[in-house]
């Protein structure tokens, strides 16, 4: 162990923090270091394989003979299948595997009912048009509020309503004592949709058998749990499995794993003894393939006069449909006295939800930002200060400053007071998330006698820069520049690596990254100090040269001096590289919004959007901007446009397409400023912090604040659509009349 | 049936069925991938390629309806340019304009025709000009910013960006 002395914190913020070093280990970074390569703006590594269209996707493997599948999917939420025949579609010329799935009931609609695999899509398509289903179909419920009614039809088991372990948090007696004490306490329902993930590349993959081997190129944001559920339902060992994903189109979360239709494509790939391709259409991706629940909220909050937050307290009911997991993260963020939660699953005839970007939070921070604004406006308080008054995070302090600045907060009117019919409005809302490095990700790297080093590890990357960020490591580790280090991710073979959930591939993968490399650069320069004739200690590595006290060499040359072949180094993610005191407890995060509402129509324009984002150390600048204007991109979307709309009368999905199902397009997209806050927190070796998730927490939050503060109103339900936005001026109108009216007569009553 | 068409300066003459779409064609019959089914329906853009110069989504026109037609496609539009790569290719990897990439074909196809057919376009005009491909990860702000950049460097005398 050695020991060394961290300066954690941010600009104008920091202290110094002994801490020990165990000895294989590469002191931590922190905010003196100087970094070459890490933490700069650098162009991703395979940006050039993307323009040109020269990067593999899943879909564009091109195997010999290879097949195409598909399935048939019920078109009922609810009903039983009476006959199920696949005869006519065996016996189309061309068709070569099938699968009956003849449960007594489906559940949802898009339930695949049969699958079938052909010579080609052509083929395919033909023949699953012949499959011949008779469904007598029975009562259903989709919608949470009608699941939630007395003579709702049973979705599973006798309730529709669950409580599931952790879903009912504080105590309602201190809230209630919080409650007593309060200035004001008020009580708000607030309500957000169903989103679902729609990544642009469908999930599938393409499963090719060589003997007893499978080889399986799949869209997943998790590889190595892909091949576990792979094997696992095909009775093989992961072992005999190797998932290759080498680019892929986004998830999200939905991909974790090996689904319903990569075993078909395996199975069929076995049987026929070709290579079979699935890929899931654009219906079936909103049906099946997941989604963020829905939410119904009833928020009491209080606050004390002079804005001490007091109580608050949450009820809420959501669905994921067949699935679990409904939950909201609300309370959180702010240091009320007490907090109580009180959260319910829904089971509705609707396809089971998945993680989605941020599970739990953007729904839960729309909730508690806007009785956050709400209290502000009862206390006649600046719903900025209202924050910065309750808020423990000194991150999110120092944002607040930096975020207020660059949006123009001094220029935000008193709500309601927009004059005419183009109205502008501010809004602010906070993001957390865990620093979320976790240990288990391995890492090789290696260094060749001709100069070359390699790095591998057998994740993805999901389109965040993973690779980039690799590289930017292991260049800065062993003194060189970026083009000099190859990259190689997404096969099973190469060490293991986490799925990309939760914020954590890049704080869990730099950390091993760099120890391999560290470890590599040691032996290399035990290797140069052998054959100069001098002591390792007197040589450093850096701007590609080996430097000695009394000459120099070039990397490649002292490569050159390697005894073997190649150095090679796996270092795992663990206590050595990330248990280290952390400055702080949590990712923290900032966005102001600024809106333009009209009025007449109802319709809001998000003008301006500002995101201050704790990023830890900035691994790539350029990178951790797409990441944050990625989240607010979702943010807004979420907030103004997206919602799956389920047929009440027929169950079905009205809007299972992209046309229907609206996403934010260029023509919405606001000036996004993307501020990435480098906070050194010391918590691992490489400093990195989760950043894929917590951008995309508080923009609708943000956003519908905004909108408030423009029209004097408060639409408390997702998407903010025109026709809520008229409905909330119009009702706001009404509430203003009315009590106008009373004092009016109250005037009277004093004069007479 | 059979189809003879030009594919990138190439001439070819394919066979396929006669429902076949053009992203089929080019994708499955011709190996060129770089254009991408996000949706199958016309509605993301991931499969924009230039039929007789003016871009099309591929997924909705079928193959037959190309006899004779010059087709661009994303692996061909920096033919002639230094490097291989068109401004708009340039651009797009110098803002940092690409994330996950699927989209990216379709949306450089699409800002391509668009800097050429309406040079003076400003940003507003940009975002309509693209409003027919659909991101889910970028935020499109470093997309119009990579747009933006190709323009003006041919504007200054840069590499044209002609491609068709």
């Amino acid at each position: 162990m050695s020991q060394r002395t961290l300066e954690l914190g941010f600009s104008g913020h920091s202290e110094e923090r002994r801490v020990e070093v165990p000895p294989d280990a590469p002191p931590p970074w922190d905010l003196r270091s100087d970094l070459k390569v890490a933490g700069k703006p650098h162009p991703r590594l395979e940006a050039r394989l993307k323009v040109t269209g020269a990067a593999r996707y899943t879909a564009d493997q091109r195997l010999p003979g290879m097949i195409f599948a598909g399935a048939v999917r019920s078109p009922h939420a609810h009903a039983r299948v009476r006959r199920l025949d696949l005869s006519r579609a065996k016996k189309l010329p061309g068709v070569l595997y099938s699968e009956a799935y003849p449960q007594r009931e489906v559940r949802y609609a898009g339930q695949a009912v049969a699958a079938l695999a052909a010579e080609s899509e052509q083929v395919l398509d033909d023949a699953l048009a012949l499959v011949e289903v008779d469904y007598e179909v029975l009562p259903h419920v989709v919608r949470t509020e009608d699941a939630l009614a007395e003579d709702a039809p049973a979705v599973a088991g006798r309730r529709n309503v669950r409580q599931g372990r952790g879903m009912r948090r504080g105590s309602l007696r201190r809230v209630e004592e919080a409650h007593a004490r309060a200035d004001v306490v008020l009580t708000r329902e607030y309500r957000t949709q169903v989103q679902t993930h729609t990544c642009l590349e469908p999930h599938g993959s393409v499963a090719r058998w060589e003997g007893d081997r499978l080889t399986v190129w799949a869209s997943t944001q998790a590889t190595f749990a892909f091949r576990q559920t792979l094997a696992r339902a095909l009775g093989i060992s992961a072992a005999q499995v190797e998932v290759i994903t080498e680019h892929m189109g986004g998830g999200f979360g939905s991909k974790f794993g090996a689904d319903a239709w990569d075993v078909f494509a395996a199975r069929a790939a076995r049987a026929t003894g070709r290579p079979c391709f699935f890929m899931l259409d654009r219906r079936a991706e909103h049906l099946v393939a997941g989604n963020r629940p829905d939410s119904i909220q009833r928020c009491t909050f209080s606050v004390r006069r002079d804005g001490k937050l007091l109580g608050a307290q949450v009820t809420s009911h959501g669905t994921a449909g067949l699935g679990r997991g409904a939950g909201v993260l609300n309370p959180a963020i702010y240091a009320f006295e007490a907090t109580y939660s009180d959260q319910y699953d829904v089971l509705t005839h609707a396809g089971s939800a998945r993680a989605f970007r941020a599970p739990r939070h953007p729904q839960g921070v729309f909730a508690l930002e806007g009785m956050l604004d709400e209290l502000a406006e009862a206390i006649g308080m600046d719903p900025l200060e209202l924050r910065r008054k309750n808020d423990p995070h000194p991150v999110r302090q120092a944002q607040y400053d930096v975020g207020a600045e660059a949006i123009g907060w001094s220029r935000r009117k008193p709500s309601g007071s927009s004059p005419g019919p183009l109205k502008r409005g501010l809004g602010v809302a906070a993001a957390r998330w865990a620093h979320n490095a976790r240990p288990g990700t391995a890492v090789r790297c290696r260094i060749g006698r001709d100069g070359s080093v390699l790095v591998a590890n057998g994740s993805q990357d999901i389109g965040t820069g993973t690779r980039t960020i690799l590289a930017q490591i292991v260049a800065e580790e062993l003194g060189l520049p970026l083009a000099a280090v190859e990259v190689r991710l997404g096969r099973t073979r190469d060490p293991y690596g986490h799925g990309s959930g939760g914020s954590v591939t890049a704080p869990s993968i730099a950390p091993p990254a760099r120890r391999a490399a560290y470890a590599c650069r040691q032996r290399l320069l035990a290797a140069v100090a052998a054959a100069l004739g001098c002591e390792a200690e007197s040589l450093s590595l850096r701007e590609g040269r080996v430097h000695g006290a009394e000459r120099e060499l070039s990397f490649a040359a002292a490569c050159g001096l390697l005894p073997t072949e190649s150095i090679e180094a796996t270092a795992t993610g663990g206590p050595e590289d990330m248990s280290y005191p952390s400055f702080t407890r949590e990712v923290a995060g900032v966005q102001f919004a600024e809106v333009e509402v009209d009025a007449e129509l109802g319709t809001v324009r998000v003008v301006k959007v500002v995101a201050v984002q704790d990023c830890g150390l900035v691994a790539n600048p350029l990178l951790a901007r797409s990441q944050i204007n990625g989240g607010v991109l979702q943010g807004i979307s979420y907030a103004l446009h997206e919602e799956r709309i389920l047929d009440a009368r027929t169950g079905d999905m009205l809007n299972a397409n992209l046309l229907d199902y609206k996403i934010l397009g260029a023509r919405e997209v606001p000036e996004i400023v993307a501020i990435p806050f480098s906070v050194a927190n010391g918590r691992t070796s490489t400093g990195m912090s989760s950043l894929g998730e917590p951008p995309t927490v508080p923009t609708a939050g943000a956003v519908a604040n905004a909108v408030a503060n423009a029209i004097g109103a408060r639409v408390r339900s997702l998407p903010i659509t025109p026709e809520k936005v008229l409905a909330a001026i119009a009702e706001a109108e009404r509430t203003r009349r009315a009590s106008d009216g009373e004092k009016k007569k109250k005037k009277k009553k004093r004069i007479f | 049936m059979r189809t003879r068409l030009h594919v990138n300066g190439e001439a070819r003459e394919v066979e396929h069925e006669p429902q076949e779409t053009l992203l089929s064609l080019l994708r499955y019959r011709l190996g060129l991938t770089g254009s991408k089914e996000g949706c199958g329906e016309g509605e993301c853009g991931a499969c924009t390629v230039f039929v007789d110069g003016a871009p099309v989504v591929s997924c909705l026109v079928l193959a037959a309806q190309c006899e004779g037609a010059q087709v661009t496609t994303i692996e061909g539009l920096g033919r002639g340019h230094p490097d291989g790569l068109h401004p708009v290719q340039r651009a797009f990897i110098e803002t940092g304009a690409v994330q996950c990439g699927f989209c990216i074909p379709g949306i450089i196809m699409a800002a391509a025709d668009a800097i050429e057919r309406e040079p003076d376009a400003d940003r507003e005009s940009l975002r309509r000009l693209v409003a027919g491909n659909l991101c889910r990860c970028t935020g499109y702000t470093k997309i119009l910013d990579a747009i933006e950049l190709a323009r003006a460097r041919a504007r200054s005398g840069g590499p044209p960006c002609s491609t068709k």
